[in-house]
């Protein structure tokens, strides 16, 4: 399919060169966002490493580091679009990001499991925590941090599996060719930067000597 | 003008200047025209001006007298919170760059179109969104935690800071768009044979602010998300009786908002640069040093947030580190005064609007630094901190800075954004006015500070009033000289000479395009070989000739 730049750009090359530093520079502001998160993550654990240390004993490793597992494992499908669009294969793109999308949503199913499991021991957020296994201040923060973390990481995967979908549809409809699919490209670099932040949000949330 | 009567002047649409090629209501809220779109910016600022101006000035009227004038204290409180979230969120942070920076770059450039023009129209529309719900919910709701949400104020006001957090975070975004579609413009839309060391000195200083608001704009959108969750679901992030810690608060705050003291700087400087220039006929006396110290002000300008917070109970290490480094800031920005300064020696300067506006600038940009120097200084910030030493600061410094460069650059270009020329003795004088009322209206603030007067207050001893009285009169002259820009401004759109391409005799790039410039920049491409500052070769002819060649050219002192 020929592709045309869009009316004030010189050719194509300027046009994707444009596109993809503008979505690395998109990237770069989300890290930031992620980023006051962490430091603030960082300033209360230093407040309270006791506290801190428990509560990251209570979160369920097997099922956390199931789902870092799951978001690699996506990541590496997702590229795998990326590089089936290189060679033409319009059944290779289909087939990658219908496996990304999968793993994408039984990520999800596992976080709202773990979130139940949460809700019944009693840990909610702020003011609304009741966990009686748990009572100090600093444990109460945690989970208040660790809420908002993996609530705002979590509506990330929602977007990033919205986008995929997108493209997929536009894969579907033939309009990527082998010079040309700069959106999917696009759409993968956003999909990697979501389980890079969980890469991050692993170690702080579950690991622990 | 008939078109029967010119037949030459047939052109076709695309030949026509962008404010004439559509018409309509619709084709302006549609465009993808950057040039409109800065347009459409600089009617919505200036709207935040007036109201920022409009609470300021109740702010003075209040404190004319030492106990209630007008209002009552809380109303008071509601004031200068209204006051300083509409001048820094809706008007210093985005003036420049959306207005000037809009127009400007791809003209700098040798471009069509900012990178992404539908980025640039929706960060218009988020911009009015966010401004609307700013406005709303601090009016509706009475917030009254002043600009800088500090808690626990802000999370145990009466007040619904919620919605007022949440509509900064919307004019964050706006901001975010801009900078990082300025970076992409910067980066890939430069004419074939522009190189980074031939571009404008103003492009090198949008793109160091557009840095700082890509990087530092998602720590505060965060941390007022921060806020507004803490008070609606009751967190206890920030708030001390649920157990948050508000030194954090501050520390996230001031992580973007020192930084964002340079978005609002950065881009004045860029205009200073511009207008020394061509007022001095002169190259500037060094082109690397200007373009580099504003990248070294954006870099420095993320590790002194700490300044803010010498009382707040950080370590005298801290305080000490954070300190010299704001110092450092101060370096750069000598750097750049010193350029300035020496592009003037030798320079065959003339005096018109915009220039005046550079003295100004200077006077208020030097002396409001060296202040800054003096709080930089942990030990004497203690007796300063929260007095209206502090305001005084940073209104000489910051408004100062951005207001004079911002009045100065809307004369500057005024001739290549609109066509027109505004009547230059109306510009001197009312710019004398100007300078005349902010001078009275912030020096006294300085002795008022000095002598322990601490701001926010809604009373004051007796023995202050006679400083605040002044200070009010300034505010009142500073009102009168903003007026009269407004009316003959409004006068010259209306009835102004027409303006000839390049009525100032530049060299930079933006001239070579007609007044105002035709809907996609140059009709031809100009040469980028040439410096946009090579005031020793004689004046390129134009290679965009003004569409409207048939009618006489004024220039502005005519």
């Amino acid at each position: 399919m020929a592709h045309e730049p869009a009316e004030h750009f010189e050719n194509l090359a300027q046009q994707e060169r444009a596109s993809h530093l503008g979505m690395w520079l998109f990237l770069t502001s989300e890290v930031l966002l992620f980023g006051a998160l962490f430091a603030l993550y960082t300033g209360y654990r230093l407040e309270y490493p006791q506290d801190f240390s428990q509560a990251v004993h209570h979160n369920n490793i097997a099922i956390g580091t199931i789902n870092t597992a799951i978001l690699v494992t996506s990541s590496f499908s997702a590229a795998w679009a990326v590089h089936s669009a290189r060679a033409g294969s319009r059944r290779g793109i289909l087939g990658s990001l219908g496996i990304t999308l999968l793993l994408g949503l039984v990520f999800l199913v596992l976080k709202g499991i773990e979130y139940k499991q949460h809700f019944d021991a009693g840990v909610f957020p702020g003011a609304f925590y009741r966990s009686e296994e748990l009572p100090t201040h600093g444990a109460n923060l945690f989970f208040t941090l660790y809420f908002f973390i993996t609530g705002l990481h979590a509506l990330h995967v929602i977007g990033g599996l919205t986008a995929l979908t997108i493209l997929g549809v536009f894969a579907a409809r033939r309009h990527y060719s082998p010079e040309n699919h700069t959106p999917l490209e696009l759409g993968v670099l956003y999909w990697h930067l979501v389980d890079v932040i969980w890469i991050f949000v692993w170690p702080l949330m579950y690991l622990q000597k | 003008m008939t078109t029967a009567a010119l037949p030459f002047d047939l052109t076709e649409d695309s030949h026509a200047d962008y404010l004439r090629a559509q018409s309509g209501v619709r084709s302006w809220l549609n465009t993808r025209d950057h040039k409109r779109i800065a347009l459409m910016f600089l009617g919505a600022v200036n709207l935040s001006l007036l109201l920022g101006g409009v609470f300021a000035l109740l702010v003075r009227l209040e404190l004319l007298t030492p106990e209630r004038t007008l209002m009552s204290a809380s109303t008071y409180n509601r004031m200068f919170t209204l006051h300083g979230i509409v001048m820094v969120f809706m008007f210093m942070i985005p003036s420049i760059p959306t207005v000037f920076g809009n127009f400007l770059l791809p003209l700098m450039l040798g471009a069509k179109d900012v990178a992404f023009p539908r980025l640039n129209l929706a960060s218009f529309y988020v911009y009015v969104f966010g401004s609307v719900l700013t406005l709303w919910s601090m009016i509706a709701g009475g917030a009254d935690m002043g600009w800088t949400f500090y808690a626990p104020y802000s999370t145990t006001s009466p007040a619904a800071v919620a919605p007022v957090g949440l509509g900064v975070f919307v004019l964050g975004l706006s901001s975010i768009m801009t900078g990082l579609n300025f970076i992409v413009t910067v980066h890939t839309m430069r004419a074939k044979n522009l190189r980074w060391h031939k571009m404008p000195l103003f492009v090198w200083s949008i793109y160091a602010t557009s840095i700082i608001q890509v990087l530092a704009t998602p720590v505060l959108g965060m941390s007022l998300l921060l806020v507004a969750v803490d008070r609606l679901f009751q967190l206890g992030i920030f708030d001390p009786t649920l157990g948050g810690d508000p030194v954090l608060f501050q520390h996230l705050f001031w992580f973007y908002s020192h930084p964002a003291v340079y978005i609002m700087i950065l881009p004045a400087m860029g205009v200073i640069s511009e207008v020394v220039c061509t007022f001095s006929h002169r190259p500037p006396a060094s082109y690397r040093a200007i373009a580099y110290s504003s990248l070294g002000i954006a870099f420095v300008g993320f590790l002194t947030w700490g300044h803010h917070m010498f009382v707040a109970g950080i370590s005298v290490l801290d305080s000490g580190l954070f300190g010299i480094l704001s110092m450092f800031v101060a370096i750069f920005s000598a750097i750049k005064v010193l350029t300035w300064t020496a592009t003037l020696r030798r320079g065959s300067i003339s005096f018109e609007t915009p220039m005046l506006y550079f003295f100004w600038f200077l006077f208020l940009f030097v002396f409001g630094g060296m202040t800054g120097v003096a709080v930089a200084t942990s030990s004497l910030d203690v007796h300063w901190h929260d007095t209206y030493f502090v305001v005084a600061h940073f209104h000489f410094i910051m408004v100062g800075g951005t207001l004079t460069a911002y009045l100065g650059a809307l004369h500057y270009w005024f001739p290549k954004l609109f066509g027109r020329c505004y009547s230059e003795r109306w510009g001197m004088v009312s710019s004398i006015t100007v300078f005349t009322g902010f001078f009275f209206t912030f020096m006294p603030q300085f002795l008022l500070g000095n002598a322990g007067m601490p701001r926010r207050y809604y009373s004051y001893p007796e023995q202050y009033q006679w400083l605040n009285v002044l200070s009010t009169a300034g505010a009142s002259i500073l009102t009168a000289g903003l007026v009269s820009t407004v009316v003959y401004l409004a006068v010259a759109l209306a009835r102004g000479p027409r303006a000839s391409q390049n009525p100032w005799s530049s060299r930079s790039y933006e001239w070579l395009s007609a007044s105002p410039p035709p809907q996609h920049n140059f009709l031809e491409q100009p040469d980028f070989e040439r410096s946009p500052y090579d005031y020793h070769l004689p004046e390129p002819s134009a290679p965009g000739a003004a569409p409207h060649a048939s009618e006489p050219a004024h220039s502005p002192g005519e």
